[in-house]
């Protein structure tokens, strides 16, 4: 008896373990080496660790002393793992640009001449600058916040305290503000257009129903040049929408409807309908006609039945569909980039931009974290906006 | 009586198919009226055309001499209970209870007043902070009723409202729905397939079958004096036998039941000498084994017996009929294959047209 | 079914799997890389498709977008599953110095003084000279811009402008406009008051900005109207005059030129077989063919004097061409490009 129960446990077990799987590889693992590139931050101590001992000593004043300089070089010239040097360099021109060539040439002057010593500021006068020297000191703690905090456009001054950027010197809050703007006109766009129509499409049945659902899921099929293509299309100065509406008379010159946010809007309302009108018609197919029913029969009207009984009963479809729009929303940026204009830029491309463009993976992880925390605490909320009242019946 | 409710000739297609053909009803004013029929009759349409949810095809529909088979429901002041309750599930009890009172634009402290007043009235004001989704089937039932009520429509309608609970529930209901009618005078149209709800509950019933009206009567003349076959089977239980008329006279019928058997009835007015009719009688309305006093008693034997606890149905034959008996104890000397007489009283049964 | 038998069967399928990816592996036919559309295409007829016949083994081709990210994922996954790649300058200085990429075997392509000097590198072998220059819809414009001061003149052009978003090309383009001769302009860029200096220039033209980001945008801008001039690469230009019968013009002088190069990914397993095939796209008689495509100058001396003169004068390599036109300083770009990138992305919201 107490056999066949442990073996039923165990058999339990195994049949969850693909899934446990694959959350592990697939979601876990990402997510914890995303928060590890964001803060670890050892390549410098383990590619230069002669200097990160020796460096810890100097003052920051002036040049550093030459056993800091001799225990670079030695360190260059031991570096046989071109990778890790590589990131090494990568770190470092991230902190003060011009170190990539920098550390470059003087790693492969290093080991040309077999010569010991080898006077760094004679190779390349950058090594007279003491903001290169100091680059490296900040680079030797194993651990670090640089890039959590560039993420949201601070950063320590000289003396560790944690200081706003210059203005003009980065706009990644501003992006980021951006995107949860963006975002979140599109969610309401997309409710307000989403509602209607799905209710439209409950209320349908048949062939009718079929093509209003086809129609709002046909975005999702097509790909996005051909979509974009559309847009431009319809939204052009010489395009269908403005053509018309000069045809008609109703406007003098063409309305600005692309490369700028009302385009970006547009685009992506397009898009992202489906994820809006889905659950909610899921909704409203489970909640029973006959409450309109029961309504009107009581005294109200189509607008106060709707008012009071159907829409706060798509409540909870209207929710979730717009957590999933919002979520989708965030994320995106090949739209924005094609029908946005000089201030429709996401946050997604400022990551893509460190992740492919220069592999600052520490930064692009860092903002990433940061996307993901914010969306986390609006997950938080959401989570207790649709919990509060039970909406649905037995 | 002055006529409350009146349908005149009251037809509803749906496409190709008709549903309702030209139908006459007449509800009067505080009375029960259930309307009792297979599922398909075409007693909910009435129901749904009364409340305003669908539209005559042809005829009319009056209140109190007003037209309004037109009005859209939201003017028509009718109660509907349903038959799932619908009660609004993001609702409280005392927001469901509110809410028609609220659409009459009532002051919030007399809204407040008529749900407590509406729910003391069915002992449920404890729950009304609840959600529907927290109450039992019986109480939310209770509610969908107090919500139906509470703004003092004219008409109350009810579409099975008792068809989702169980037996005891719903005798416990049928008592209490019948109490409220009583107590405030209401006028109720009470939609049901259950022949024994509608005998227990209402003033009058129409029996409906394919869009008709076979017979609109009190409970007692509906099961006492069904009017047609279809009636007589579908109220109550019946032995129905084909038989021939060969004598009619002072409304009382004399006819043979299968070759030899001749009883004498209580006839119906459409009845003709030599014709072909049906001869209905109530099982329980038989007597076994008692000594005929002439007439109406017939030989038959006792082909089964089944025991129901609180009485015994006898399945007996002759030749190639079968009638069923009720009663309450069985004779020592009725076994299975024994002979007995079977005796009624003419009053109790009924010969009806084919 | 008993725990040992669950084990057993899980066995199996892990061993089969196991077998299916080595083979995957082993199986994997040379993989080429390159940027898609009509120049892959051009690139398939000439160079991809002639190889596979000589060799006799099929030859696998994806596309990519750039960035050194990609590389550095392919190469840090331990075996890449791309084998050769074309790269721009950044990606090849960049990958080289972090050893993202094998030592090309300059023996194989007929030695490095074959070669335009700026083509030849210990990574990376020149496969096209291409520029990004300011172009035009003839049809559209009645008097021609000829310089980036044109450009920026939106009394005499009126009417918006597109450049491709980001501080790369912008900031050149930007100076050039402000007067900067063409062969100062990265002296210019390297101090801090150069880099003021181009992003007030760009100030002036922010409001006619339509920034583009993919290579296809430019010519739709054009096509459409919706701008009159654009920043644009060389190659689509003369390719949708040919194929679609567009009368777009290509102003040379301030273009900026950059050489894209052949690499060949960090521990391939079809190293051999790579190396051979850029030595294959390598030979004056293979490259001499791509100008008829498309129009990018080509690395081989040889290759680049074969070409006819009236195809020749689209050419960036064509000399007029170069003259007054600015070659690309990787080595800058590597440098500051997020600095830069950051303190765009900032004036651009403001």
């Amino acid at each position: 008896m107490r056999t066949t129960a442990v073996r039923e446990r165990v058999g339990a077990l195994l049949l969850i373990v693909p899934l446990l799987a694959f959350l592990a590889v697939f979601f876990l693992w990402p997510l914890w080496t995303m928060v590890k590139a964001s803060v670890v931050d050892d390549t410098v101590s383990r590619v230069l660790p002669r200097t990160s001992v020796a460096i810890v000593s100097w003052d920051g004043q002036g040049s550093p002393p030459v056993q800091v300089q001799q225990a670079l070089v030695e360190d260059l010239r031991q570096a046989d793992d071109q990778q890790a040097l590589g990131e090494t360099v990568r770190r470092l021109n991230s902190a003060v640009s011009g170190f990539r060539t920098l550390l470059t040439r003087t790693a492969n002057a290093v080991r040309d001449g077999k010569d010991a010593s080898v006077d760094l500021a004679s190779l390349d006068r950058r090594w007279n600058e003491p903001r290169f020297w100091l680059a490296i000191r900040d680079a030797v703690p194993p651990y670090t916040d640089r890039n959590l905090l560039a993420a949201v456009d601070l950063k320590r001054d000289a003396n560790g305290t944690i200081v706003s950027e210059e203005p003009g010197a980065s706009a990644n809050r501003l992006i980021m503000f951006r995107t949860f703007l963006v975002a979140a006109i599109v969610t309401f766009a997309c409710a307000a257009i989403g509602l209607p129509y799905a209710m439209l499409a409950a209320a349908m049945t048949g062939w009718k129903r079929n093509v209003l659902l086809l129609a709002v899921l046909v975005p999702l099929w097509t790909s996005l040049l051909v979509r974009t293509t559309a847009w431009f299309v319809l939204l052009q100065n010489e395009g269908l929408i403005n053509g018309a509406l000069q045809a008609v008379g109703l406007i003098e010159s063409p309305l600005p409807l692309i490369f700028n946010r009302v385009g970006v809007v547009i685009a992506m309302t397009h898009v992202l309908l489906p994820f809006m009108v889905l659950p909610i018609y899921s909704i409203l197919l489970s909640v029973p006609r006959n409450l309109m029913q029961a309504a009107a029969s009581m005294g109200a009207g189509p607008l106060r039945a709707f008012w009071r009984v159907l829409l706060p009963l798509s409540l909870p479809g209207l929710l979730s569909g717009s957590l999933l729009v919002f979520m989708v929303a965030i994320g995106y940026y090949i739209t924005p980039a094609l029908v946005g204009g000089a201030n429709d830029q996401m946050i997604s491309s400022v990551i893509a931009f460190y992740a492919t463009g220069t592999a600052n993976w520490g930064l692009a992880g860092a903002l990433g974290l940061i996307l993901l925390l914010v969306t986390m605490i609006l997950y938080f909320i959401y989570g207790r906006l649709s919990k509060s009242p039970q909406l649905v019946g037995a | 009586m002055q006529p409350f409710i009146q349908f005149e000739t009251v037809s509803k297609s749906f496409g190709s198919v008709t549903v309702i053909d030209s139908l006459d009803l007449t509800i009067h004013k505080g009375e029960f009226l259930s309307l009792l029929g297979p599922s398909g009759s075409g007693k909910t349409t009435i129901l749904m055309m009364l409340a305003g949810f669908e539209r005559p095809t042809r005829g009319a529909i009056t209140l109190e001499g007003t037209r309004i088979d037109q009005l859209p429901p939201y003017r028509r002041e009718m109660g509907v209970v349903f038959q799932n309750y619908a009660l609004f599930p993001h609702m409280t009890v005392a927001e469901n209870v509110a809410f028609p009172l609220e659409m009459k634009r009532l002051p919030r402290a007399e809204i407040t007043r008529k749900v407590e007043r509406a729910l003391d009235m069915v002992r449920l004001a404890h729950l009304k902070d609840r959600r529907p989704s927290q109450l039992s089937g019986g109480q939310q039932q209770r509610i969908a009723l107090t919500r139906a009520l509470v703004f003092e429509p004219r008409v109350i309608l009810m579409d099975e409202p008792l068809g989702a609970l169980d037996k005891q529930l719903r005798e416990h209901m049928q008592l209490e729905i019948r109490e409220l009618h009583k107590r405030l005078g209401l006028t109720i149209v009470f939609v049901t397939h259950d022949q024994s709800e509608a005998l227990t509950m209402s003033d009058r019933i129409a029996v409906f079958n394919s869009g008709k009206i076979e017979q609109i009567d009190s409970p007692h003349v509906i099961y006492d004096t069904p009017r047609t076959r279809f009636v007589a089977q579908f109220i109550g239980e019946t032995n129905l036998i084909e038989a021939d008329v060969i004598n009619l006279q002072n409304g009382q019928a004399t006819i043979t039941l299968g070759k030899d058997l001749v009883a004498k009835v209580s006839a119906a007015p459409e009845l003709a000498e030599g014709q072909k009719a049906w001869f209905s009688l109530r099982p329980e309305r038989m007597r076994l084994g008692v000594d005929p006093a002439g007439e109406n008693a017939l030989h038959m034997t006792i082909a089964d017996c089944i025991y129901h606890g609180d009485h015994m149905r006898v399945q007996l034959r002759r030749d190639s009929f079968t009638f069923t008996a009720r009663c309450e104890r069985l004779g020592g000397s009725w076994t299975v294959g024994a002979p007995v007489v079977v005796s009624f009283d003419p009053r109790d049964c009924t010969v009806l047209a084919p | 079914m008993n725990s040992a038998k669950i084990l057993s069967i899980a066995g199996c399928i892990s061993a089969l799997l196991a077998g299916w990816s080595v083979q995957a592996v082993q199986a994997r036919d040379l993989t080429v890389v390159s940027w898609g559309g009509n120049y892959q295409d051009a690139q398939r007829k000439i160079y991809f498709e002639p190889f596979s016949q000589k060799t006799g083994k099929p030859v696998l081709e994806e596309s990519w977008d750039g960035g050194i990210g990609v590389i550095a994922a392919k190469v840090k996954a331990g075996t890449p599953n791309w084998d050769v790649v074309q790269v721009e300058a950044e990606e090849l200085a960049l990958g080289c110095a972090d050893g993202f990429y094998e030592k090309i075997d300059w023996s194989k392509l007929g030695g490095k003084d074959q070669f335009l000097p700026a083509a030849v590198d210990d990574c990376g072998a020149g496969a096209i000279v291409w520029s990004t220059a300011l172009s035009y819809d003839a049809n559209r414009l009645k008097e021609a811009p000829t310089s980036w001061a044109d450009f920026w003149d939106v009394n005499k052009f009126p009417g918006k402008r597109g450049l491709r978003r980001g501080p790369k090309y912008a900031l050149e383009f930007a100076l050039m406009a402000d007067g900067v001769a063409p062969s100062e302009v990265y002296k210019e860029l390297a101090t801090p008051e150069g880099i003021d200096r181009a992003f007030k220039k760009l100030d002036q033209l922010k409001p006619h900005i339509v920034w583009w980001e993919s290579g296809a945008q430019p010519l739709q801008l054009l096509a459409s109207g919706e701008v009159v001039m654009t920043s644009a690469y060389n190659g689509r230009i003369s390719g949708i005059n040919k194929s679609e019968g567009k009368n777009f013009k290509v102003v040379w002088p301030g273009s900026v030129y950059a050489i894209d190069s052949w690499v060949i990914l960090k521990d391939s397993p079809n190293k051999d077989q790579a190396m051979e095939f850029i030595a294959f796209a390598s030979q004056p008689d293979n490259q001499v063919k791509l100008p008829d495509y498309i129009a990018y100058g080509l690395p081989n001396k040889e290759a680049a004097a074969k070409v006819p003169a009236e195809i020749q004068k689209d050419l960036p390599t064509a000399p007029e061409n170069l003259a007054h036109s600015v070659a690309l300083d990787a080595d800058f770009w590597i440098d500051n490009i997020e600095e830069l990138n950051k303190r765009f992305n900032a004036w651009l919201a403001q």
